[in-house]
């Protein structure tokens, strides 16, 4: 399908909207370790690519867009398991998907406006910082905690998903059937709109954010919860791929099919690595990887960039 | 292609015959030195495996007084200029430890590429002929701001760092000495197209300088255009983004479907 320039022991392709020639080994090898990852910990993986692409060079705007191309592709199949299995409670799904398209909406908003005050890069590195050294720093405490109890063989204390809490007293109720859970829309439409807008500003699912908040803060049963944000995950990071097409111009389609295909093949790989792992050390492990990124990129803002001024193309509504 | 050949080697007989019965007239000839130039080829292709590709301008000078020939008063310069747009220069600035875009500066109708080359080094300030009225080479290129300018200080500083990373960046490039005389008036200029041309009409450029003055300049558009597969992408991207991304989102999901399918467990 593509031409592929042999010159000595590299491999060069042209990304036609990164404008960019790159090696395409380093791209595949980039989609399969996200996808073996992804995999592994049960994740969407956009939250590593992203950042990836911005450390391999790849404008970030690029970097966004392709990174929200590639996660409906590795999003699909996880549904579709989870769907056959009937762990997929479509009424709850198409609730949050509500807020989510209105989120990504506002989000490609933002985006547009930050890139043309010239602030986009900072903004998507400080969100990440921000957001991966957050989580990692709660994954990494919780799966210690579980792996010191494990070891005392002391019981885990089970929060249960049914009990009560302040959102659970929000008016306009609805009842979901496949979750078997009476909740009001307003905090699950906010939780998507929430996600959406992460998606379209930092190229992400959000599942790593989704997945906690469901299960902590709206006590949604944990069996319906992955195959749930699954499903709302594909359609807004599908919408957000065609709305960032059609105002940014930035989704790389070469790009991102090299990834989706290294993804989907190295998350097999992966699913299998991570059943031989336990779920605690797993956690840990996936709560350091987190936490290396978040550090990686938090380095970047601090240290004095090599050159104080940058260029960029266009200058009148850009 | 034939015809340009040609004409070339045409011109390269006329100016040595009609050089040769002007000596003994002196300065008060009649006959203006003149410029003709042909290119190697006029138009440049991406593919995907594009890693930048070299120009060569053919060139010839008509009725040169011999003399100042021999005694190197004429100078030649070609420029290679890319497609113009508007550029954005920022400036970083270190806030609460974090580097910041605090500052920035629009340049109007500037190039987005530029080589040059010259028949003598333009950085050497002993050699450089006053060339820098006619606009030609990268620091003497017009750099306009938009708007209102606070401080004249800034904007040189702006300007300077336009230039220093144009020039890292490869998009701007001088060939010192890449203008070279085949015969006395006959010259080839070789300029180089780095991986990251931007695609559009590019214009050669060539300059006659006597004694530092410039006496013509002649200009031949050069088009530099994506090929195959990747123009295709370009051009659906940028003229039917909604069908883009209809197909950026269908490949993702026949593929995502396509591994569900393939690595299916049952």
């Amino acid at each position: 399908m593509f031409c592929f320039a042999l010159s000595g022991s590299t491999v060069t392709i042209y990304l036609p909207i990164a404008e960019l020639s790159v090696n395409i080994f380093i791209i595949l090898g980039m989609g399969a370790a996200v996808g073996f990852l992804s995999g592994m910990f049960g994740v969407g993986g956009g939250f590593l690519i992203t950042p990836l692409l911005i450390f391999y060079n790849i404008p970030p705007v690029v970097a966004v867009a392709t990174g929200a191309n590639q996660v409906v592709a590795s999003s699909v199949s996880g549904a579709i398991t989870h769907f056959r299995r009937g762990t997929l409670d479509m009424k709850l799904g198409t609730v949050l998907l509500v807020g989510g398209l209105v989120g990504a909406t506002v989000g490609v908003w933002i985006f547009s406006w930050l890139r043309s005050i010239g602030q986009l890069d900072l903004f998507i590195s400080l969100l990440y910082v921000v957001l991966l050294t957050t989580i990692g720093l709660l994954m990494l405490q919780e799966s210690l905690r579980a792996m010191r109890k494990a070891k005392l063989n002391q019981p885990l204390p089970l929060k249960r998903p049914g009990q009560h809490n302040w959102v659970h007293r929000l008016p306009l109720k609805m009842r979901f059937k496949k979750s078997r859970i009476y909740l009001s829309a307003i905090p699950v439409v906010t939780l998507g709109f929430l996600i959406g807008i992460l998606t379209s500003i930092m190229g992400v699912g959000g599942g790593f954010i989704m997945v906690p908040a469901m299960i902590y803060l709206l006590r949604i049963p944990t069996n319906v919860v992955v195959g749930t944000s699954l499903f709302q995950i594909i359609f807004v990071t599908a919408y957000t791929t065609m709305v960032q097409a059609a105002t940014n111009y930035s989704v790389d389609i070469v790009l991102a099919f090299i990834l989706m295909v290294a993804g989907v093949i190295g998350a097999q790989y992966g699913v299998r690595v991570g059943q031989k792992l336990r779920g605690e050390q797993l956690r840990a492990l996936l709560a350091l990887l987190v936490l290396a990124v978040g550090i990686r990129l938090a380095v970047g803002l601090f240290i004095r960039p090599q050159d104080l001024y940058s260029v960029a193309v266009g200058g009148i509504g850009y | 292609m034939f015809c340009r050949l040609a004409l070339l080697f045409s011109l390269l007989l006329i100016p040595a015959t009609n050089g040769f019965a002007q000596i003994p007239m002196g300065e008060a000839s009649s006959a203006k030195e003149g410029l003709d130039i042909g290119v190697s080829t006029n138009e440049i292709a991406i593919a995907s495996d594009f890693r930048g590709a070299d120009l060569t301008v053919f060139g010839a000078m008509t009725n040169p007084d011999e003399l100042l020939l021999a005694i190197g008063s004429y100078d030649i310069i070609v420029t290679l200029e890319g497609p113009r747009d508007y550029a954005t220069v920022r400036k970083k600035e270190r806030i609460f430890g974090v580097w910041v875009n605090t500052d920035s500066m629009i340049f109007e109708q500037v190039p987005e590429s530029y080589s040059i080359a010259s028949t003598r080094q333009l950085d050497d300030p002993t050699q450089l002929p006053p060339i820098n009225t006619a606009g030609v080479g990268i620091e003497h290129l017009a750099l306009n701001p938009i708007g209102y300018i606070r401080d004249v200080g800034e904007l040189s500083d702006f300007r300077e760092a336009y230039r220093r990373l144009k020039l890292a960046g490869g998009l701007y490039q001088k060939e010192a000495s890449g203008v070279r005389f085949v015969s006395s008036s006959l010259f080839r200029a070789s300029l180089r197209l780095p991986a990251n041309v931007p695609d559009g009409v590019h214009i050669v450029r060539a300059y006659l300088f006597k004694s530092g003055t410039l006496l013509t300049q002649r200009e031949i558009p050069l088009r530099v255009v994506k090929t195959g597969l990747e123009q295709a992408i370009t051009d659906t991207a940028h003229n039917q983004p909604f069908a883009y991304g209809l197909l950026c989102v269908l490949i993702a999901l026949v593929t995502g479907w396509g591994a569900s399918i393939v690595f299916r467990k049952d």
